[in-house]
């Protein structure tokens, strides 16, 4: 998977979790930066992005995510080395 | 085969996501489009974007469109709030409004003792309490005792059974405990139960204990445990989330959970489904009992597959002895469909655990409301279980109401899905539960009896029967031929004949042919009849009159006779002559031509008769059919 299709479903979970459609991303919109994004919605977009791509993020990748690129390069390297392995 | 893939929900629409979005924009959304995205197969992020157009929907549209608005307060010792969308939409499914309210993180003792708690300004309808193992055991030292660790046994359940009471009297409605889930790993393993202070040891003896406390204080179990066995606990419990946000129960789960909550509730308020709907071919058995005939079944002998046909069989069973009603909706000849129940040495369903069988052309859609109506439950009681997605999704269309769950392809997993998908969800059974299939069968046999001996004419009124008929002809000459080569019951002489046969008799001159096709209210039976007469000077001799069992006691026989009668007039007969020839099978018919007035003029000794009508004093009989050809 490239990482630009990893972004772009990344985004459209977000959009779903957050309930908005029109949702603009960039590499770094921070969860601050966004309308509802909030701890609980957190989790939510954490477990949805995990379930999506079947991948597990462990508990100090959780707490070091700063914004949505370094999500996407999290999940872009996952799911290569799944598929590599 | 998890529970919390629920699998026997029909997938989403492909456009899902549209329709969440327009919904969610809607200023009040349409109720019954609601109910119908939240009976499909929806994941968590699905799940709460629905519980987010359900917000919008007005309350009178909720109180017009649901069956019953209902508060449910949820009291937790830890994370609950990410349990209401699931929870929201599991009621939703069932056509139930639920308003929620959650306790204050941890504060679950003081909400319920105190009167002037939010909690009781709420006016619960049901209660939900989730605690926790951490909250219950977490700081004990394992190397307890045996007698301390049954004091704080003791304890523990009597806080609970404490909570129980003080809730029960400030509220009437439901109380619903959940068991504890078995987070704690085990720390000697096996036989951890000789450690009595291990947390694991504590929750599996106090998970007992609360489900006998329940039973005797009227409080219903929510027994998480068993699906945690079914689906592993890490698919419902993520320590990372735990650790996290203090969610005990997964955010994957939790339309799993809301669903299993749910149905406690839809049982307490009398919407458990009451009837399985079966269809019988690669239902019941592998195969087309019309094409395969008895012996070419897949059921039971050593095969794998006729093994799981078997399991599947006794799940069934095993409910309809518990209180499930049975019926039967089948696309066969009657006949064809209740010959495994009679006949099948590996049948482990009989004919008398069916309380109500209906095996015909019609569409199901029609007989599922007619089985309906005969048990006298409502439409909404019914699950219907078809192997075929085509009646499936016909019944869901017709019928959203029925409960139509997704059959995996494999029969093996039937019993499963069906008991995954918890729609005969029970919180106490009664005698009567346990006699009930009985008691359907003995009330139908009544009413059966009842119509027959007040009301026949009423009945055959109001079926607005026609009998088309035509002579042979090239387009249903295969019917024809098929007819004539398998029908055993209702046939006089059983000659057989080949497609040649047929096209020569069609050929002789004043010859009667006659194929009968009987329509009523409920629709076409198909050709149900066929007569041929063979010319012989001033007389017809009927070689062949054969029926289709299932049209019988209808008139159906006299009708046609009626119309034998004059289309033998019409050909320049003034005789009938009529044969009965003995087989196996066709006893029925013994005295077919003495019922419709024929005399009897030779009787051999293979039990062969030979029957006389004069067509000169011939009364045509009364009858409610209408008699119409069809190819003028």
């Amino acid at each position: 998977m490239t990482k630009d299709e990893v972004f772009s479903e990344v985004r459209d979970i977000i959009a779903d979790v957050l309930e908005q459609p029109d949702l603009k991303l960039d590499a770094g919109t921070r969860a601050d930066d966004v309308d509802g994004w909030d701890s609980f919605n957190h989790i939510n977009i954490v477990v949805a992005v995990e379930s999506r791509f079947k991948i597990k993020i462990n508990t100090a990748e959780i707490e070091e995510l700063r914004n949505v690129g370094e999500l996407v390069d999290l999940v872009e390297r996952k799911v290569n080395k799944s598929k590599s392995s | 085969m998890r529970v919390l893939d629920m699998l026997w929900l029909s997938p989403p629409p492909a456009n899902l996501s549209t329709e969440l979005r327009a919904l969610a924009a809607a200023p009040t959304p349409p109720w019954s489009d609601l109910v119908r995205l939240a009976n499909t197969r929806l994941d968590f992020v699905q799940t709460n974007r629905l519980d987010k157009a359900l917000a919008r929907a007005s309350t009178e549209a909720a109180a017009g469109g649901a069956w019953r608005s209902l508060n449910l307060a949820v009291l937790g010792s830890s994370t609950v709030d990410h349990l209401l969308p699931a929870l929201r939409v599991a009621a939703l499914r069932r056509n139930l409004h639920v308003r929620t309210l959650v306790g204050d993180y941890g504060m679950y003792r003081q909400s319920i003792q105190d009167p002037d708690s939010a909690l009781w300004a709420f006016r619960p309808d049901v209660l939900l309490l989730a605690f926790d193992a951490t909250h219950l055991f977490g700081r004990h030292d394992p190397g307890l005792g045996a007698a301390e660790a049954e004091a704080l046994l003791d304890s523990v359940t009597g806080r609970i059974t404490a909570l129980w009471e003080q809730a029960r009297a400030r509220m009437t409605g439901q109380i619903i405990q959940q068991t504890v889930l078995p987070v704690f790993h085990t720390l000697i393993g096996s036989n951890e139960h000789r450690l009595p202070g291990s947390v694991a040891t504590l929750v599996s003896r106090l998970n007992r204990r609360l489900v006998e406390a329940a039973a005797q204080s009227g409080v219903d179990i929510l027994d998480l445990d068993a699906a945690v066995l079914r689906d592993g606990l890490a698919a419902w419990h993520d320590p990372v989330l735990w650790h996290r946000g203090k969610q005990e129960i997964s955010p994957l789960a939790t339309p799993a959970y809301g669903d299993l909550v749910m149905r406690l509730v839809a049982a307490q308020q009398g919407r458990s489904a009451k009837c399985l709907v079966l269809d019988l071919d690669n239902t019941l058995w592998g195969g087309v009992i019309g094409d395969d005939g008895l012996e070419g079944l897949r059921l039971g002998q050593g095969s794998a597959l006729g093994e799981a046909y078997v399991a599947f069989q006794s799940h069934v069973r095993a409910l309809a002895q518990r209180g499930v009603i049975l019926a039967v909706c089948s696309k066969n000849d009657l006949e064809n469909a209740r010959s495994p129940f009679e006949k099948h040495p590996d049948m482990v369903l009989k004919l008398d655990d069916i309380a109500c069988f209906v095996a015909n052309w019609n569409d199901k859609a029609a007989n599922i409301r007619q089985i309906a109506e005969r048990l006298n439950i409502g439409i909404d009681a019914l699950v219907f279980v078809d192997d075929n997605p085509f009646e499936r999704n016909i019944v869901r269309r017709e019928l959203p109401s029925v409960c139509v769950p997704e059959m995996p392809e494999d029969p093996a997993l039937y019993a499963q899905c069906l008991a995954d998908a918890g729609y005969f969800e029970a919180l106490r059974l009664t005698q009567e539960d346990l006699e009930r299939g009985g008691q359907y069968r003995a009330n139908l046999a009544r009413e059966d009896l009842r119509a027959s001996h007040t009301d026949l004419e009423g009945y055959l009124k109001s079926l607005a029967m026609e009998l088309r008929w035509q002579p042979f002809d090239r387009l249903g000459l295969q019917r024809v031929v098929q007819l004539i080569n398998k029908t055993n019951q209702f046939n006089l002489t059983t000659r057989r004949y080949t497609e040649n046969d047929v096209l020569a008799i069609m050929h002789t001159p004043g010859a009667l042919t006659l194929q009968l096709r009987l329509l009523d209210a409920f629709g076409d039976n198909g050709i149900i009849g066929i007569v041929i007469g063979k010319p012989e000077g001033p007389v017809i001799r009927l070689d062949t009159w054969l029926m289709s069992c299932r049209v019988l006691g209808r008139q159906v026989e006299e009708a046609t006779m009626n119309l034998v009668a004059a289309e033998a007039v019409r050909l320049g007969a003034t005789r009938l002559l009529g044969e009965y020839l003995p087989t196996k099978k066709n006893g029925m018919v013994r005295d077919h031509y003495r019922n419709l007035g024929f005399a009897e003029i030779e009787a051999r000794e293979d039990g062969a008769t030979v029957w006389s009508l004069d067509l000169t004093q011939f009364r045509p009989f009364d009858t409610f059919i209408r008699l119409t050809r069809s190819d003028t």
